[in-house]
């Protein structure tokens, strides 16, 4: 069963779109902003795919075809460190031992609580400031094991 | 001497990028008011004298390309600024989208008045949300105070701008990948012809140019095409927004006049590397660019010198690498991206990459031979020569480059040696990362 109130929600951010098909990769964009958990169920795809009058196959195409869409849920906060080569050479390896340390997950993992998804990402335009992570829409910098210690207790704060 | 110069990206910070006030107060929308007293053709003629070619990556000269937009016989023509940014290692266009976007939003209206184009898009990668609210809150403003959107100036004229967000998806700068994905489908390349500049979005004629690209029209519609060449160098015209990172001091976005040399550029404006670290390659361009070693830093960054020498400018991203890194485990890095950034429409590349990861890893768990060199050679010239497009056409340039200047680095490793003890040989299979 479909929750209503996601339905009508997903309707509501069709609407805000004027109903164009042309605005399918916005409006899944949004649609997957509207729970904590960063992901988009293949039910509201039906939705999509219904309201949108595009065929179900050619709507999980697009879904799966760009990298920042996840049909599967995720943690609240999505930590995505950059994999590109500048930050590379500044030791983003060591970035990421660290998240996977003091998380206690693997990249590409959700913490049991559902708070934080560790993933790559690339890059994110933040290379005068490398290595880099994103987390939701903030980018952090010239980061550090102390800092991404402080970095996490800021969220878990929240 | 002065090294950096500021004609695309005077007041950087000095004003609120999305008020209109603030400007004109720096001579905002002069450039506009000027245009639309001037014919269409007169507006190209002074692009043309600019020497301006696109900053997007391809180099296309920007007066040719708006001419034959101008003659395209179809309406409606839209326009699409290219604001996908994907080249790791390039954070140029973001300064402009961050810091001016009004400047970026009255070249797109002069290339609308020329082209009689009611409707444009500025595409913003996904990965920039903060830019796409700044971007969508200037058009607002310059719309209410009459300078986009209906009857701009009272000209009669209108031209509404959309923000379109991208999703994550290198290939979606290509231009024909841009225009699928502005439609709202996955962005892979189309078959060309028809091109773009014919056939573009909902088939309709199209004019992509790039962020940079668009952000340098007011200057040459204001100041004239002569002064804005005589920046550069006879080749060139202008300036250049480079990206330096990596293993460099003074890392960070600055404009340069073409002819600038990579040597002031490292060592004068980024002051070098980090204490005790000592060059090993430059790679030009972002990951699709080549990697050259110390002694060709004495290259001007000119479109023409670099050419010459096999080489281009791409982006304008310069990512310095220091000693400390393995060639191989960057190759890695750089074959990795590429691998997941193949969109899979045409053989070469989607199998290329997955060869070259392949290859690439043998180097590192120690298990290569010098046959494997040779096939990365050989995959890597397959790929240039035959994939649909420059993803695939560019994905193996840091490879063919790097064997070119440090064939010895993966001669070692097939004797399991790593000289910057990176690679640790069969200890962990896929090496790590
Ligand atoms: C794989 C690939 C990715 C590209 N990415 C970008 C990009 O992020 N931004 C951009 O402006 N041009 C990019 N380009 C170049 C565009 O195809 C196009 O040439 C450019 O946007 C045209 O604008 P210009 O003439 O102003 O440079 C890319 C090309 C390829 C093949
Ligand atoms: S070269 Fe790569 S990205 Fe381009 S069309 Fe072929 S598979 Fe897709």
């Amino acid at each position: 069963m479909v929750n209503q109130e996601i339905k009508q929600k997903i309707i509501e951010i069709i609407e805000k779109y004027k109903r164009e098909k042309e605005k399918l990769v916005m409006v899944l964009l949004d649609v997957q902003k509207l729970t904590e958990f960063n992901y988009i169920d293949r039910e509201w795809v039906n939705i999509i795919a219904e309201e949108l009058d595009i065929p179900y196959t050619k709507v999980y195409d697009v879904l799966t075809f760009y990298s920042m869409f996840s049909t599967k849920p995720r943690g609240k906060y999505i930590i995505e460190i950059c994999k590109s080569a500048p930050c590379h050479v500044n030791k983003s390896k060591e970035v990421v031992a660290i998240f996977e340390e003091v998380l206690g997950i693997k990249m590409g993992e959700t913490t049991e609580d559902k708070i934080f998804t560790l993933q790559y990402t690339s890059c994110i335009g933040a290379c005068d400031i490398s290595p880099a992570v994103k987390i939701g829409e903030k980018v952090y910098g010239n980061l550090t094991k102390e800092k991404i210690i402080e970095i996490i207790k800021e969220y878990r704060g929240v | 001497m002065q090294k950096t110069l500021n004609i695309i990206t005077e007041n950087v910070g000095q004003i609120r990028p999305d008020s209109v006030d603030e400007y004109i107060k720096i001579g905002g929308f002069e450039a506009l008011k000027k245009a639309i007293t001037m014919h269409p053709l007169e507006v190209i003629e002074e692009i043309k004298k600019s020497k301006l070619q696109g900053r997007g990556g391809a180099a296309y000269p920007t007066g040719i390309k708006w001419e034959q937009a101008y003659y395209v016989d179809k309406n409606p023509k839209y326009i699409i600024c290219n604001a996908d940014e994907g080249e790791p290692g390039t954070f140029k266009d973001k300064v402009i989208l961050d810091y001016l976007p009004l400047r970026l939003i009255e070249g797109m209206t002069i290339a609308a008045y020329i082209l009689k184009s009611p409707k444009g898009f500025i595409y913003i990668r996904g990965e920039y949300p903060e830019s796409q609210r700044i971007v969508s809150s200037a058009i607002k403003e310059a719309e209410k105070m009459g300078y986009l959107g209906d009857d701009i100036l009272g000209t009669g004229f209108s031209f509404h701008i959309e923000v379109l967000s991208g999703a994550g998806a290198y290939v979606c700068g290509e231009n024909s990948a841009l225009v699928e994905s502005s439609e709202g489908k996955s962005g892979r390349p189309r078959i060309k012809p028809p091109f773009i500049k014919n056939s573009g979005y909902l088939g309709m004629p199209t004019l992509v140019n790039n962020v940079e690209t668009f952000a340098c029209v007011p200057y040459i519609v204001k100041e004239g095409g002569e002064k804005f060449a005589g920046y550069g160098t006879e080749f060139s015209g202008g300036t250049k927004l480079v990206c330096l990172s990596g293993n460099v001091k003074n890392r960070g976005v600055y404009e340069v006049p073409f002819g600038t040399t990579l040597r002031e550029l490292i060592y004068d404006i980024g002051g070098g590397l980090p204490e005790g670290r000592k060059l090993k390659f430059v790679q030009l361009g972002g990951s699709s660019g080549p990697c050259i070693p110390e002694s060709m830093l004495d290259i001007k960054i000119c479109y023409k010198d670099l050419k010459v020498k096999g080489l281009t400018l791409g982006s304008g991203a310069i990512l310095v690498v220091d000693d400390s890194n393995c060639i191989i485990d960057f190759l890695k890095c750089i074959t990795e991206f590429f691998y997941h950034e193949s969109c899979g429409k045409c053989t070469p590349c989607r199998e290329g990459n997955k060869q070259l990861l392949a290859l690439v890893n043998k180097f590192i768990n120690g298990s290569a031979t010098y046959n494997d060199l040779e096939t990365i050679k050989k995959v890597g010239q397959i790929m240039k020569e035959a994939a649909f497009c420059g993803l695939g056409e560019t994905a193996a340039t840091a490879h063919l480059s790097l064997i070119k200047y440090f064939e010895e680095e993966f001669v070692e490793h097939i004797n399991k040696k790593c000289r910057a003890n990176i690679c640790n040989f069969g200890g962990d299979k896929d090496g790590k990362r």
